[in-house]
Parts: structure tokens; sequence; C-alpha cells
């Protein structure tokens, strides 16, 4: 059966491992609020997608 | 490969799936608005298009079709007197689907399917913002870099 002849250097495997990253999320302003929130949801503070009110939002 | 393979298995055997899209249909048609997963609304998005255009006509064949699954009578009732004409002039897309975020506990994608009636409040919203437009054109123009501070600011008013 085939089988690794050398094992792999630190280097190797760290270069391996240097693509292991995570993305970042893209965080958007509310055009309706400015409150920070996701794209093609709906927002978060106020409860708007495209203009128009889907959840209602208790305010203080 | 994914060639050709549509819909989703859901980790559950086939019976149990559609036992659940059963319920979760029966739901969306007693409160025409429903909170579940991202993965769930987009299959039963698939089944409910299905089962409102066939109660766009009412005949035994079609109530028949329907109760496969909606096993109701009133729901299908509903289904045939209320939900069906309203979409009389609509072909296709008769539900909706809004992402609402992420769930605590799991963080499972949330979303909130309904059925997409409301025609009348669209058209006469987009008439009104027309009008509002004309009128309002080269107000807006000029406080275009001003306006994002006020509205914030008119808000925090109110909201004190
Ligand atoms: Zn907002």
């Amino acid at each position: 059966m085939a089988v690794p002849k050398r094992r792999k250097s630190k280097s190797k495997r760290d270069m391996r491992r240097s693509q292991w990253k995570l993305s970042s999320v893209n965080v958007i302003t509310c055009p309706n609020c400015m409150e920070p929130m996701l794209p093609h949801h709906i927002c978060p503070g106020c409860g708007y997608y495209k203009g128009r009110q889907i959840i209602e939002k208790e305010e203080e | 490969m994914k060639h050709r393979k549509a819909g989703r298995k859901y980790s559950r055997t086939r019976e149990h799936r559609i036992a659940m899209f059963r319920n979760l249909l029966m739901n969306l048609i007693k409160y025409s608005r429903i909170r579940t997963t991202d993965a769930k609304a987009k299959g039963l998005k698939r089944i409910a298009d299905k089962v409102v255009s066939l109660a766009r006509t009412n005949n035994l064949a079609n109530i028949r079709k329907v109760s496969y699954f909606v096993n109701d009578k009133d729901l299908i009732k509903k289904l045939f007197s209320e939900i069906g004409p309203k979409f009389a002039n609509r072909s296709g897309g008769y539900t909706r689907i809004y992402k609402v975020g992420l769930r605590r506990g799991d963080s499972a994608p949330v979303s909130i399917i309904e059925f997409a009636y409301e025609e009348e409040k669209k058209t006469q919203k987009k008439q009104a913002k027309k009008a509002a437009g004309k009128v309002k054109k080269d107000v807006r123009k000029s406080e275009k870099t001003v306006q994002p501070d006020k509205v914030t600011d008119e808000e925090k008013k109110e909201n004190v």
C-alpha cells in the first residue's frame, strides 16, 4: 500500500494551515434606522425589509 | 454529483419528512405566516405554491389532490374559499420568504414564510411614493447628504 515516505516539516504543515481562515460577516447599516444588520435580512432593530414593516417591534 | 437532485432530506425518513411538511403547510394555511428555519421554509415553499395553484380552481379532483398534504376539512375549505381566490390574478409565487437571522441556541438561520397577498397595499404605497417623489425631488437632492443624521436625531427624540 502506498504510504508517505517522509514526515511533513513544520513549515509545510503550517503553510497548509495558513489557509484555514474565517471570513468576516458582511454587516450593513439599515437604510431605515441606521442600526447594523445583515444584508438580505429583516432589520433586527426596526423590523423593516425593502422599505416595508415586516415585523412589529415595540419601542421603549 | 448534485446534478438533477433537487430538494433536501432534512435528516429524516421519507415518512417523517412528509409528515413534517404536512404540519408546516397546515400551520401556514392556519396562520398565513409562520417562522421556521431557512431550509424548511424553502422546502415548504415548493409544496405550498403547488397546493395554492391547485386551490385556485375549485373542483373535486383538486380537493383530493390537496388533501394529501392538508388533512383538515376546515383548512381545505379556507384554502379553496379564501386563499385560492385571492391569488386568482397571480401566476406563481404565492409565498414569500423573509430571512430573520440566526436562532439562539443552535445558530440556525431562521426565516418567516407567508402568503404573498397585500397587492393592493403595495400599489397604493407605490402611487403615494410617486406622488410624493414628484414634489419632493428637488428638495431631496439638496438634502441628500444631511438627511441620515436628521432622521436618527428625530428618531432618538421620539424614542426618549
Ligand atoms: Zn432598521
